[in-house]
């Protein structure tokens, strides 16, 4: 049981797909600029990344390693397809703002790496249930940067407004930035630094120590 | 023609693929160490955007969009669904027969490219350029521009990118951002930077 909570919960704090593996960050930048969009493709990735590893498991033990990148890439295809139609079927308002985003889940490094990694070596109940984690992980990172990011560029959360904007007579002056492409890197570069203050082992060794200055007198 | 121009420019600068799209970011963080990586990278992009693009924009046009198989007797057939299957084949296709052709005629540029022509495959780049070329609904000679733009914008960001890490190695960064943090806060002013050019019309 405990073991089954390890591959389920690792992914979220200890072993982020964003923050420490650097996986999957396109996405993760692009559609964050609202709460409800973000959730989407949340949910979607965590799907897609799941059930690929799960079928990828199955039948792992046949498939030729010389062609196992080309067979992955096709199980991954077919999901995301399925994934789309749904969306567009169910959800077209979100599916339109998503709009090449749910096609580059196929591309999404975090469903390729999980595949190979952990659902080519494993049975497909855990494989499964290591796709939900790293979902997961993916899914608390989104929602993290899309909560900042919806909240001080538009004031609001889900479209239900939090802080009343000027524009409608409230005090609150939305900062547009917030909106736009960097402050999606600004945020994640932000995020990563909280984590890492806090899981202090994260902590990147540097490649170049400055030596301290040997000349006394100037140092003083 | 000049809305060809246009159309290059605003790939390479305004919508710039990795600073503005956020495409190809896995590759863009994890291979900007060093310069020479970088710019040999850049330029396997730039080859595969230049094929795949304008091959996908052909099977998409004269395959896969609706009522696009009329000339085979097919009428009123709709498989745009399976585009993402069929664009994701043509690139893993296109960079395995370049790798191969490489090899085999050009080895110096092959060992130059080394391993990033095959990761170039799962590169969102190269995926989202011909996703964006559907979207936007470009013909051939619109799409061969765009993918060149795309290319060449993209290996641009990463040049630049790899140039200003070589640098900050030397400075002292907290230890918490060292890394893969300061590189997201790097690239987000590099992306403040290029949001100036947008706006820019020829």
């Amino acid at each position: 049981m405990s073991e089954v909570r390890k591959v389920l919960f690792a992914p979220i704090m200890n072993n982020n797909p964003i923050a420490l593996q650097i996986l999957g960050i396109c996405s993760a930048l692009a559609v964050t600029s609202s709460m409800s969009v973000s959730l989407v493709m949340a949910i979607a990735l965590t799907m897609v990344t799941a059930f690929s590893n799960f079928f990828i498991a199955i039948i792992r033990n046949h498939i030729p390693s010389s062609i196992r990148i080309i067979v992955q890439m096709i199980v991954i295809a077919s999901l995301v397809i399925v994934v789309d139609q749904v969306l567009k079927a169910f959800a077209f308002e979100i599916s339109k703002q998503l709009s090449v985003f749910v096609g580059l889940i196929i591309t999404n490094c975090i469903v390729m790496g999980r595949a190979e990694a952990y659902a080519m070596k494993n049975p497909p109940g855990m494989s499964f249930i290591d796709g939900i984690g790293n979902g997961l992980g993916y899914s608390v990172m989104l929602l993290i940067v899309g909560f900042f990011r919806e909240l001080f560029g538009a004031g609001k959360l889900f479209g239900v407004e939090i802080f009343q904007t000027v524009q409608n007579g409230g005090w609150y002056q939305p900062n547009g930035l917030m909106l736009l492409p960097p402050s999606a890197f600004f945020v994640i570069g932000l995020v990563i630094w909280a984590l890492r203050a806090w899981k202090t082992d994260q902590v990147e060794a540097p490649e170049f120590k400055i030596a301290a200055n040997s000349r006394v007198q100037e140092a003083h | 023609m000049e809305h060809l121009i246009s159309l290059f420019i605003k790939a390479v600068f305004v919508e710039n693929m990795a600073l503005a799209f956020f495409l190809g970011m896995c590759t863009f963080l994890a291979l900007s160490k060093k310069v020479e990586t970088a710019i040999g990278l850049g330029i396997a992009v730039v080859v595969v955007l230049a094929i795949t693009v304008p091959l996908n924009n052909l099977i998409y046009k004269n395959l896969l969009a609706d009522g696009s198989l009329d000339w085979a007797g097919m009428p009123g057939v709709d498989l745009s669904f399976l585009g993402l299957l069929s664009y994701i084949g043509v690139i893993a296709a296109v960079v395995q027969i370049l790798e191969m052709t490489l090899d085999k005629y050009m080895p110096a540029l092959y060992n130059a490219l080394g391993v990033f022509l095959p990761l170039i495959t799962v590169n969102c780049a190269i995926m989202g350029a011909s996703l964006f070329m559907v979207e936007r609904d470009y013909n051939f000679g619109e799409s061969i521009v765009y993918g060149v733009g795309a290319g060449i914008g993209w290996a641009l960001a990463i040049a630049a990118l790899a140039g200003i890490r070589e640098k900050l190695k030397y400075s002292d960064v907290p230890a918490g951002l060292r890394g893969l943090g300061i590189t997201f806060i790097t690239v987000g002013l590099m992306s403040l930077g290029f949001m100036s050019f947008s706006g820019v019309q020829l």
